[in-house]
C-alpha cells in the first residue's frame, strides 16, 4: 500500500522566466536556466513509496536530490515549489496544506533526518531528552512513559542507556546519529527521509550505523527515502533507487540493477568511478 | 514447469565505448522443471553468470520472457515490486563472493534471510549454526566477523546463507568456487540432504564433480547461445 506519494514535483530557485524546464535538464547538461539565471534544483520528480519499502535517491552535488528530499518531508525552502505529495490518512496536496496539517503529519508520522547533525539535535541538551522532546510536543502526557520508549530506542540502536542524561555534544559522532535516528523514529513515523546519513561519521562507522538502522527499520516497518551522494549507501539500505542529475531522475530501479547493469550514461560513469 | 525461458537476449550498451554493444545472452530458451537441479556450464563469457542475473532481475532483459509459473508472471516484464515480493518469499540467489555487512558475525549473516523473513532469532540462528557445521566451519568461527575469514571460510558462510531459507527457485552462481576437494564434498551432501523436492535450482558449476553429483539436466552455453541441453548421464566434458 502507498504511503507517500509524489507527483511532478519542482523546487526552482530565482526568478523564472517561464523557459527554465526546458532549457535545463539532463539533455541539456545544465541545471541553470541561461535565459534567466533561475536553478532548477529539480523538475518534475514523482515516486511513490510503499509501506516498509527503503527508496534510494542518489546523484552528485547539485542533482537536486536533497531538495527532492526537503519537498517530501515538507519542509519548507526558499525558491517556488510545485507539484503535489500525498500521504497516506491525510487529505490532498500537502505541499499546499496548512500550518497545523503540516505539524501533525511531521510529529506523528513524517520523520526528516538532517545530513547535518547541528541541524537535527540541540547538542547542549541531553542525548535522552532531544528524543523525548518529539512526543512531549505531540502530546504525549507521562513523561515515565517517555522515558521508557527513549531508553528502548537507545537499545535497539545501540546508544549507551547510561550516557542518555548526558549532554548529546559530549557523545561521538556516530552516537549523535544514532540519537538523531532514535528522534526521528521515536513517534512510530511511516517514512523516515534520511539526508545523506553517513556525513562527518568515520568509515568505520557508517555501515555499523546504517546497519542498525537497517535492522530497526525492518523491525518496525517503517518507510525510508534515503538520500545520498555514496553509491555504498543505497547499496546497503535500499530497494529501488533514482538516480538524479541537473535536477532531473535519469535512471530509476531495482537498487542491484541500477548498480550492476546501469543504462544511462551518467549511472554508468557513477558507478565506474566507485572506489 | 517452474519456470519458460523464451529467447532471452541481453546486450548491453558501453557508454564508456561510445555505446558499443556486449551481447550477454543471445535468444536462449530453455524449460525449468519443477523441483530439478539444472546445472549451466560453458566457458567464461558464455552467458552462465548473465543468465542467472537475468532470471533474479539484476539485470534487465533486453528482449525475450521469463514465465515464472508459480506466480504466473513474466519476471522479464513484472513491475519491480512483483520481484521484490518474489525475492523476498521464493526466488534466491547467491553468486560466489559473500556480500558481508561489517561487525555482522557468520551466525548472523546467515540467520539474517530467515529473521527478515519472519522466522524467531532463535531458530534461524539455531538453524544457521547447524548449516555451517554441517559445511565445517570451525565452531569457533561462527561468532566471529565473515570479513577476517579465508575465501573458503567465506563461501561457507555464503551459501550457508543461500540455503537457509528454501527458497522454491535457487539461483547459485558458483558458490563452490573457492572450497577444496573435501569442503565441495561436504558442500554436495548438504544441498542433496537439505533441499527437498519443492526446491528447484538454476546453478552454474565449473567443477564437473559438483555437476554429475547434484544435476539432474545440464544447460551448456557457449558465446551468449544454448549449445546443449542433456541430462547429466549423457554430459562428459562439455565444459572447458
Amino acid at each position: 500500500m502507498t504511503v507517500l506519494s509524489g507527483t511532478g514535483l519542482t523546487r526552482l530557485y530565482g526568478d523564472p522566466c517561464g523557459d527554465c524546464e526546458s532549457l535545463t535538464g539532463d539533455d541539456a547538461g545544465r541545471n541553470r536556466c541561461p535565459a534567466c539565471g533561475t536553478i532548477v534544483a529539480c523538475a518534475d520528480v514523482s515516486l511513490d513509496i510503499e509501506r516498509g519499502e527503503v527508496l534510494g535517491v542518489v546523484g552528485e552535488s547539485g542533482s537536486g536530490k536533497s531538495s527532492l528530499a526537503e519537498l517530501l518531508a515538507l519542509e519548507r525552502g526558499e525558491g517556488h515549489s510545485r507539484g503535489s505529495v500525498r500521504f497516506d490518512g491525510y487529505e490532498g496536496n500537502l505541499l499546499e496544506s496548512d500550518y497545523d496539517t503540516r505539524t501533525r503529519l511531521r510529529n506523528d508520522d513524517l520523520a526528516l533526518v538532517h545530513q547535518h547533525i547541528r541541524d537535527g539535535l540541540t547538542l547542549s541538551f541531553s542525548g535522552g531528552g532531544n528524543v523525548a522532546e518529539k512526543p512531549l510536543a505531540a502530546g504525549e502526557r507521562s513523561f515515565e512513559a517517555v522515558r521508557e520508549r527513549v531508553r528502548s530506542l537507545f537499545e535497539q540502536l545501540e546508544v549507551p542507556v547510561d550516557r542518555m542524561d548526558d549532554p548529546a555534544e559530549t557523545y561521538s559522532g556516530g552516537m549523535q546519529r544514532r540519537v538523531q535516528l532514535a528522534r526521528a523514529l521515536v513517534t512510530d513515523p511511516a517514512v523516515v527521509v534520511l539526508d545523506e546519513p553517513t556525513t562527518g561519521l568515520d568509515v568505520s562507522v557508517q555501515a555499523r550505523v546504517l546497519d542498525t538502522f537497517r535492522r530497526v527499520q525492518r523491525e518496525r516497518g517503517v518507510a525510508a527515502v534515503v538520500v545520498s551522494h555514496d553509491l555504498g549507501v543505497v547499496r546497503l539500505l535500499a530497494d529501488r533507487t533514482l538516480v538524479m542529475r541537473h535536477g532531473r531522475v535519469v535512471e530509476r530501479g531495482l537498487t542491484d540493477r541500477i548498480l550492476e547493469d546501469p543504462h544511462h550514461a551518467y549511472t554508468q560513469q557513477l558507478i565506474n568511478s566507485t572506489l | 514447469m517452474i519456470l519458460t525461458v523464451d529467447t532471452l537476449t541481453k546486450r548491453f550498451e558501453m557508454h564508456v565505448l561510445d555505446g558499443a554493444t556486449v551481447v550477454g545472452l543471445d535468444g536462449v530458451s530453455v524449460n525449468v522443471r519443477d523441483g530439478e537441479f539444472l546445472a549451466v556450464v560453458g566457458p567464461s563469457g558464455s552467458g552462465k553468470s548473465s543468465l542467472l542475473k537475468c532470471l533474479y532481475q539484476t539485470y534487465e532483459v533486453s528482449s525475450g520472457s521469463i514465465r515464472y509459473h508459480p506466480a504466473d508472471v513474466d519476471l522479464a516484464t513484472c513491475d519491480d515490486r512483483t520481484i521484490m515480493r518474489l525475492r523476498g518469499s521464493e526466488i534466491g540467489y547467491t553468486s560466489q563472493f559473500l556480500d558481508e555487512i561489517p561487525r555482522v558475525s557468520a551466525v548472523d549473516v546467515v540467520a539474517r534471510p530467515l529473521v527478515e523473513s519472519g522466522m524467531p532469532a532463535e531458530s534461524a540462528r539455531e538453524r544457521a549454526r547447524d548449516l555451517l557445521s554441517e559445511l565445517g566451519l570451525p565452531g569457533p568461527l561462527f561468532e566471529a566477523y565473515p570479513a577476517t575469514f579465508s575465501g573458503g571460510e567465506r563461501q561457507r558462510v555464503n551459501l550457508a546463507q543461500a540455503l537457509a531459507p528454501r527458497p522454491r527457485l535457487l539461483l547459485l552462481d558458483e558458490p563452490t568456487s573457492a572450497l577444496d576437494p573435501e569442503t565441495r564434498r561436504l558442500a554436495v551432501d548438504l544441498i542433496r540432504a537439505d533441499l527437498g523436492p519443492e526446491t528447484t535450482v538454476v546453478g552454474v558449476f565449473h567443477n564437473h564433480e559438483m555437476v554429475e553429483a547434484l544435476a539432474d539436466r545440464v544447460l551448456v552455453l557457449g558465446d551468449g547461445r544454448r549449445r546443449d541441453l542433456l541430462p547429466v548421464a549423457e554430459f562428459e566434458g562439455v565444459v572447458a
